[in-house]
């Protein structure tokens, strides 16, 4: 337990070391969510519409630009190999990564969620369904990030191919994310999304981490 | 520094064979080392010297054969060709992740790298070290962590003529101590370490 | 019985093994398929709804049965690749995603051709269509991934990977169509109440069956060719290898 928390805070203390680094995602779904506005005329229905969606797409492109750091700097300082031969079982470890990149790089975006709702026109109680769908479906877009991460890194003519192995794995928790939003913005039931993308999120954090770790060690091979 | 007792005293190899992509590069390869002494693996680059110590360690599975009284994680350190120090982060904090990775919180950093010669770069980031410095502090990670199995991939790579005096009387001692080293080099080891035994690896 | 398995796991037997199977394979195959295809085509009666355009299920059912079924046997394959590090099963993997990712973009190319004339549109974007276009990303991961590594044997334990982490989504596919409203038909034939009382009436089925089995027997044939095919580069080092080019 120990060991993963280790691991925990350093991943916190190296995005503090670079903060550039670690603000980039954020200040990147910030333009893409504030320049929809400026697209569209100011009060145009269509706007909040669109709002889900675009907050939605918004938090996936951003987790897509921080995912692919996650494993490579490891690999190539030699500390993957070491975290790989230490004693603390690989998925712990692997997990302690990807809740801190979830930290550093998706919970800003939860936080940032209800003022750009409010920006694109949403209504209080979207506005509530929409943060709660991303901090229920964030933590899936990055452990899946991860996993596909963790199998291109050892790749050495990966080109453009994580967007591809990431799409498929994360277009679930966009549908049900912005499909929440949609539904409580027409004054539907939203819970069946939610619930799902409650099951994505107990699913892929338990269960991922070994995938990844298996990954992982393929990388190394 | 007091030397954990081997968990088992021998590493026995028997048919060992280890592949690299398509191919075999070491086939029925059998050998053993004991407490006290350290092996040198030699052989020209490409001959499979570091697939080899990459099995051995655990890093890797052999393509057939059986390694019996394989040091666990506690028991062993790995010295790869990188240093698996992060450049940001000075040798002072690379160290003390280690050691808490491995639950070790009061394990001596600063001494460790006192010993290597780092004293005063130790707050320095490591990105900013020249090679040899940095490879020093990866070497301060095996007097840290005191643990009785070595496995060592070219570690002279890098140092210069000081350095390697200081990995001889590192060896020496880790030998004298109990301890056993699996070093792969193909230059040959540096006079003064005592217990040494080559094994050639011919492509 | 293991020790056939285990023998049939070593590269030059099962090369042996499939050469004499896959002709076979591929004959039955020609057969039913023709017969399923012309049963279909000529034989059963036209729909009282949908009148001749229904014909293409005798295309686009064995398709998307199929695009599930290699999934799931990448998958297997994959399992079996990753605990027991057998070569042939990497092979399998490797081998069996082109195969799936064509007969996948067969099932929604021919699903879309047959939504025009009876839904109106040649898309939805429903559970069903969504997961199975899903499915052919999954495959095209899968292809790329194994392109993307130089080490054949390290690319095909990430496709491995892959296989065993995407297989979540072939029941998805499967239950989609009872789990949320979906335009497309619910399953007809592979439930529980299909089996019972069959929704498709027998001689429309026949074909279906008939065509089904032909697919599956062609999709052997062709796993199996391209598995020999890859095996084959895979050990072009090895002299059983070189004496079969040569010969």
């Amino acid at each position: 337990m120990s060991a993963a928390s280790a691991v925990f805070r350093r991943e916190l203390l190296l995005a503090a070391r670079r903060p550039a680094e670690w603000a980039q995602p954020l200040v990147f779904y910030a333009i893409v969510a504030l320049l929809f506005p400026l697209g569209i005329e100011a009060h145009d229905p269509a706007l909040k519409v669109f709002a889900p969606a675009i907050v939605w797409v918004g938090a996936l492109l951003a987790a897509l630009l921080g995912v692919e750091r996650i494993f490579r700097g490891d690999l190539e300082d030699g500390t993957l190999e070491q975290l790989l031969l230490a004693d603390a079982p690989a998925p712990l470890l692997v997990a302690a990564k990807l809740g801190a990149h979830w930290l550093l790089t998706a919970l800003p975006l939860v936080v940032a969620a209800p003022f750009l709702g409010i920006a694109l026109g949403l209504e209080p109680l979207a506005v509530k369904v929409l943060t709660l769908s991303l901090l229920l479906g964030t933590p899936t877009l990055m452990f899946t990030g991860g996993f596909a991460a963790a199998l291109t890194v050892g790749a050495q003519r990966a080109g453009i191919l994580l967007p591809i192995l990431v799409l498929p794995l994360m277009t679930p928790a966009v549908i049900f994310g912005g499909g929440a939003v949609r539904a409580a913005a027409s004054g539907l039931s939203f819970d069946a999304p939610l619930y799902f993308l409650g099951a994505l999120l107990a699913l892929t954090v338990t269960l991922l981490p070994f995938a990844t770790a298996g990954a992982l060690r393929n990388a190394i091979e | 520094m007091p030397i954990p007792s081997l968990q088992v005293p021998r590493l026995q190899v028997s048919g060992l064979a280890v592949a690299r992509g398509d191919r075999n590069v070491v086939e029925a390869l059998g050998f053993a080392v004991a407490a006290g002494e350290i092996l040198h693996i030699r052989g020209r680059n490409g001959a499979g010297k570091t697939s080899l110590l990459e099995v051995l360690c655990g890093l890797r599975t052999p393509a057939a054969g059986t390694i019996d009284g394989q040091p666990d994680a506690e028991h062993r350190h790995w010295l790869g060709h990188k240093n698996a120090l992060n450049p940001a982060l000075s040798p002072d904090e690379n160290l003390r992740f280690w050691c808490a990775l491995s639950g070790h919180v009061d394990a001596d950093v600063g001494q460790a790298l006192q010993r290597v010669g780092l004293k005063a770069q130790r707050h320095r980031p490591c990105g900013s070290l020249s090679t040899g410095q940095r490879r020093r502090a990866a070497l301060a990670r095996l007097l840290a962590l005191p643990r009785p199995w070595w496995f060592l991939d070219e570690p002279l790579a890098g140092l210069d003529h000081a350095g390697i005096d200081l990995l001889a009387e590192l060896l020496d001692a880790h030998g004298r101590g109990g301890g056993a080293a699996l070093v792969t080099s193909h230059q040959p080891l540096p006079q003064g370490v005592a217990g040494v035994r080559t094994l050639e690896l011919r492509s | 019985m293991w020790t056939w398995f285990h023998q049939l796991a070593s590269p030059p037997t099962f090369y042996r093994f499939a050469d004499v199977l896959a002709p076979w394979l591929l004959g039955l195959a020609a057969l039913l398929i023709g017969v399923g295809v012309y049963g279909g085509l000529f034989l059963a009666p036209p729909d009282y709804q949908q009148g001749d355009a229904f014909r293409i299920i005798y295309v686009h059912v064995p398709a998307a049965a199929l695009s599930l079924s290699i999934y799931t046997l990448m998958a297997v394959a994959g399992g079996i690749a990753l605990i027991w590090r057998m070569k042939l099963a990497e092979v399998a993997v490797v081998a069996a995603a082109p195969v799936g990712a064509s007969f996948t973009a067969l099932a929604l190319l021919t699903g879309m051709l047959w939504g025009k004339p009876t839904w109106g549109a040649y898309w939805v974007w429903d559970a069903r269509l969504t997961s199975e276009l899903v499915l052919l990303f999954l495959y095209a991961g899968v292809i790329g991934l194994n392109q993307a590594y130089a080490d054949p044997r390290a690319g095909a334990r990430a496709c491995a990977w892959l296989a065993l982490v995407g297989v979540i989504n072939v029941p998805i596919v499967h239950f989609s169509v009872t789990w949320w409203n979906s335009l497309h038909q619910g399953a007809s034939i592979l439930s529980v109440d299909g089996i019972r009382n069959p929704k498709i009436s027998g001689d429309m089925l026949w074909p279906l069956l008939v065509s089904l089995g032909g697919f599956y027997l062609f999709f052997g044939a062709v796993w199996l060719r391209r598995m020999q095919n890859e095996v084959l580069w895979r050990e072009r080092n090895a002299r059983w290898a070189q004496q079969t080019v040569a010969a």
